[in-house]
C-alpha cells in the first residue's frame, strides 16, 4: 500500500533535513526512493494501514527499538539484536539496508543488500515521511551523507592465518562454544569469512551494541579478525 | 576444535617415530604437570594437549572425582539452578585428549628436584609445572571460626557440600529470622560473588520467608557491581537487606559457631543462618612451594604467568596478584590460555602470539534479572593492565536484563566445555 505523501513533508524541508548541507552534492530525491521501495514491497508494508507481511510493517521504524513490532516474526538474532539495543536509527537504518548482515548477522532479511549512497539515501527519505513524530527522526549525520557509511567490507579477509586465528580463539571459547550451540551466545562457528569480517567490524566500529563484543572487537587488528574469520570458517 | 581421537592418536604415533631417531634418542616427551583441575588447571589441561597434539605429556592432579564449579553456585543457592548442573568429570580430558588424570593431593613441590610429592606417596617430576590450586582461608582471620566450624557457619566458598548446606540452611530458617553474611576483605575470589548470594538469598526468603532480614557485615567501603545491586535489592528485596560497614558497626570482633553469634564492637548479633567468608590467600600448596609473597599471593610474570619465584611453574587463576585481573574463574581461564601457549613454545617450539586477556562477570539479582562487568587487559612488564571495560547500567529495561541472564547461561556452557572438553 502506498501512502499520500504527509503533510509533514513540508516543515521537514522548512526544517532542512531533506535539503541537505551545500558541501553534498546528493540531494534526497523522495519520488525516486519511492520507487526503489518497490525492492522491499514483497516483504515490507509501509504507508496508512499498514500491516505485517514476511517482515515488519515500517511505519515509525526511525528510532524504534529492533524486533519490537507486535506480531511481526523475526529472527532469534533480530530479537537478541533488538535485546542488545540496536535501535533503527538512520545511521543504522542506511549500515543494514547496505547489507543486513552487517548488523545482524542471523536475519531473515534476505536481501543482498543496496551498495549505492544515493539509493539508500533517496529510500530513507521516502521511508522517513512515515515516522510521524518529528521527535522520532533524527538528523540526518555527517556519517550517512559525507561518507560512504560502512567500510565493512573490504575485501582484506581472504587471506587470514588460521593458526593464529586458532589461538586467538581462545578468547572466543570462554563464551561461544565450540561444538557451535547456540543457546544464550551466539554460535559462531562455520561462518562465511565476509559474514565474520563483517560482524566484528560492525561491533567495532559501534554499529552492534553488545558491550562485552564492543570491547573484544575493539582491540583486535584487521590482521587479527581475518586471522579468526580464516579459523572459524572450518569450524563446524 | 575437538581433537578427535583418530588425529590424536595419530600425532601420537608420529611423535613416537620422531622420538625413535637418532636425534631425539633416549629422550621422552616433555610433561607438564598441573596442580588443580580447576577453571585455570583444567584448561591448561586441555589447551597444551590439544594444541601439542600429543607432544607434550599433561599429568592433572586433582583429589576431587567429581568438580563443582564454584561459578553458577550461588544458583543453586536461589534454585536457580540444580546442584547437579555444576557437577563435571574430568573423563572427558582423560579419554579425548590423552590428559592423565590423577585424582591425589598434592601434598609437596620440590623445586629443587623439580617433583610434585602425592599425598598418596608417589612422586611425579614435571618439566614446567602448573600450578592452579584456588584460594584458601588465612587462619584465624575471623576469632572464633576454623574449618571445624564450617557445618555451622559455612562459608560456601568453594562448591558442592558447602553449597548445598548453606541452601538447605536457609530453607529451614525460621519465620522472620536472620542471615547474617560476614563479607571477606580484599582481596577475594569472585568479587561480586557475596552480593550476588545476598540476592539469591533474598529470592529464596522472599518466597518462603517473607520477614526474614539479611545483614551483611563488610569491611568493605564499597563493593562490586553495587550500584547495580542495591538498586536491584530496593527493587526486588525491599526492606530485606541492611549492608553495614566496618565505619558503622566497628567490625566484626569474633563468632561463635555453638551460639551462633557475631560479635560486633557494641552489640552482639543472634543469628539463624551465618555465612562465614573468612580473608583469603592462595590455596596452601603455592604457600608450602615457596611461591608466594607477603601477602600470601603468588606474583607472577604477566605474559606468561610463570612465577616471579621460579620460571618452570606458572601459577593461574585466584591464587596469583597480577595486577588487575580478578580473582575469576573467567579469568583463570583466559590466563591458562596464555601460559599454556607459553609452555608449548618453551617446551616444543610452537608460535607464540602476544597473550590476551579478559574477563567478564555476569551475576544474576532477581528472576530473569542479570547483570555483568568485565574488561580486557594486556600484559606490561609490570602487570597484567586493564586496558577497556563496561558494566551494565542502572535502569536497564526488562528484556536486556532477561538477555544477559540468558547470555551468562550460555557462558555456564561455553565456560565449562572449555575446561572440560
Amino acid at each position: 500500500m502506498r501512502a499520500a505523501i504527509p503533510a509533514l513533508l513540508p516543515s521537514l524541508l522548512a526544517m532542512g533535513f531533506l535539503s541537505g548541507a551545500p558541501s553534498i552534492a546528493l540531494a534526497q530525491d523522495i519520488a525516486r526512493g519511492e520507487r526503489l521501495f518497490n525492492a522491499c514491497l514483497s516483504c515490507h508494508d509501509v504507508g496508512k494501514d499498514a500491516r505485517n507481511r514476511i517482515g515488519p510493517h515500517l511505519n515509525s521504524v526511525f528510532d524504534r527499538k529492533a524486533a519490537s513490532v507486535d506480531g511481526a516474526t523475526y529472527s532469534k538474532a533480530m530479537k537478541r539484536a533488538g535485546a542488545d539495543g540496536l535501535r533503527w536509527t538512520l545511521d543504522a537504518l542506511n549500515i543494514y539496508i547496505e547489507n543486513p548482515k552487517n548488523l545482524v548477522s542471523g536475519t531473515r532479511m534476505n536481501y543482498r543488500g543496496m551498495d549505492k549512497k544515493k539509493d539508500r539515501s533517496d529510500l530513507l527519505a521516502y521511508l522517513r515521511q512515515f515516522s510521524v513524530n518529528p521527535a522520532n527522526i533524527p538528523e540526518a549525520s555527517a556519517s550517512l551523507l559525507q561518507q560512504d557509511a560502512p567500510s565493512l567490507h573490504e575485501e582484506t579477509y581472504l587471506d587470514g592465518d588460521a593458526e593464529y586465528g586458532e589461538y586467538l580463539s581462545g578468547e572466543c571459547t570462554s563464551c561461544h562454544q565450540s561444538n557451535g550451540a547456540d543457546k544464550g551466545i551466539p554460535s559462531i562457528t562455520g561462518w562465511s569469512q565476509p559474514d565474520f569480517v563483517i560482524a566484528l567490524r560492525a561491533y567495532q566500529k559501534g554499529h552492534r551494541p553488545h558491550p562485552v563484543m564492543q570491547m573484544i572487537a575493539k582491540r583486535l587488528s584487521e590482521e587479527e579478525i581475518a586471522a579468526l574469520a580464516a579459523y572459524y570458517k572450518d569450524q563446524n | 576444535m575437538i581433537l578427535n581421537r583418530r588425529r590424536f592418536l595419530g600425532t601420537a604415533a608420529a611423535s613416537a617415530a620422531l622420538l625413535s631417531s637418532p636425534v631425539a634418542l633416549g629422550q621422552t616427551r616433555p610433561r607438564v604437570v598441573i596442580i588443580g583441575g580447576g577453571a585455570g588447571g583444567a584448561t591448561a589441561a586441555r589447551y597444551i594437549a590439544k594444541d601439542s597434539n600429543g607432544a607434550i605429556e599433561v599429568i592433572l592432579i586433582e583429589p576431587s572425582r567429581t568438580y563443582y564449579t564454584c561459578f553458577f553456585s550461588n544458583l543453586a543457592i536461589g534454585g536457580f539452578q540444580p546442584m547437579s548442573k555444576l557437577a563435571h568429570s574430568y573423563g572427558t580430558l582423560a579419554s579425548e585428549y590423552g590428559v592423565t588424570v590423577v585424582h591425589d593431593w598434592a601434598s609437596a613441590v620440590d623445586r629443587e628436584n623439580k617433583q610434585v610429592r602425592l599425598a598418596g606417596g608417589d612422586a611425579i617430576s614435571y618439566d614446567r609445572l602448573v600450578l592452579s590450586p584456588g584460594i584458601d582461608f588465612v587462619k584465624g582471620a575471623i576469632e572464633g571460626w576454623d574449618v571445624t566450624a564450617q557445618n555451622k557457619m559455612p562459608h560456601a566458598y568453594k562448591a558442592g557440600t558447602q553449597t548445598q548446606l548453606l541452601k538447605a540452611q536457609i530453607e529451614a530458617m525460621p519465620e522472620g529470622g536472620t542471615f547474617a553474611m560476614v563479607a571477606p576483605p580484599n582481596p577475594y575470589r569472585c568479587p561480586p560473588g557475596p552480593y550476588e548470594r545476598v540476592s539469591m538469598v533474598a529470592h529464596v526468603l522472599k518466597q518462603r520467608n517473607p520477614t526474614a532480614k539479611i545483614l551483611i557485615l563488610d569491611p568493605k567501603e564499597k563493593f562490586s557491581k553495587q550500584g547495580l545491586f542495591m538498586e536491584g535489592w530496593e527493587n526486588h528485596y525491599t526492606g530485606m537487606v541492611d549492608w553495614l560497614t566496618d565505619e558503622f558497626t566497628g567490625g566484626v570482633q569474633r563468632v561463635d559457631p555453638n551460639t551462633m553469634e557475631v560479635v560486633l564492637e557494641d552489640e552482639t548479633i543472634k543469628a539463624d543462618v551465618c555465612n562465614v567468608i573468612p580473608a583469603m590467600q592462595a590455596g596452601g600448596i603455592a604457600q608450602q612451594a615457596g611461591l608466594t609473597n607477603d601477602e600470601g599471593w603468588c606474583p607472577i610474570v604477566p605474559a606468561t604467568l610463570q612465577s616471579r619465584m621460579d620460571d618452570n611453574i606458572h601459577v593461574l587463576g585466584d591464587a596469583t596478584q597480577n595486577g588487575d585481573m580478578p580473582k575469576s574463574g573467567f579469568s583463570a581461564n583466559s590466563q591458562a590460555k596464555a601460559a599454556a601457549m607459553a609452555i608449548r613454545h618453551a617446551l616444543i617450539g610452537s608460535r607464540a602470539f602476544k597473550p590476551r586477556f579478559s574477563n567478564t562477570c555476569w551475576s544474576l539479582i532477581s528472576p530473569d534479572n542479570g547483570v555483568k562487568v568485565g574488561a580486557s587487559y594486556v600484559a606490561t612488564d609490570d602487570k597484567i593492565a586493564k586496558v577497556d571495560g563496561f558494566i551494565s547500567q542502572n535502569n536497564e529495561d526488562d528484556a536486556l536484563r532477561k538477555q544477559t541472564y540468558e547470555e551468562s547461561l550460555g557462558w555456564y556452557a561455553g565456560m565449562t566445555t572449555d575446561m572440560f572438553g
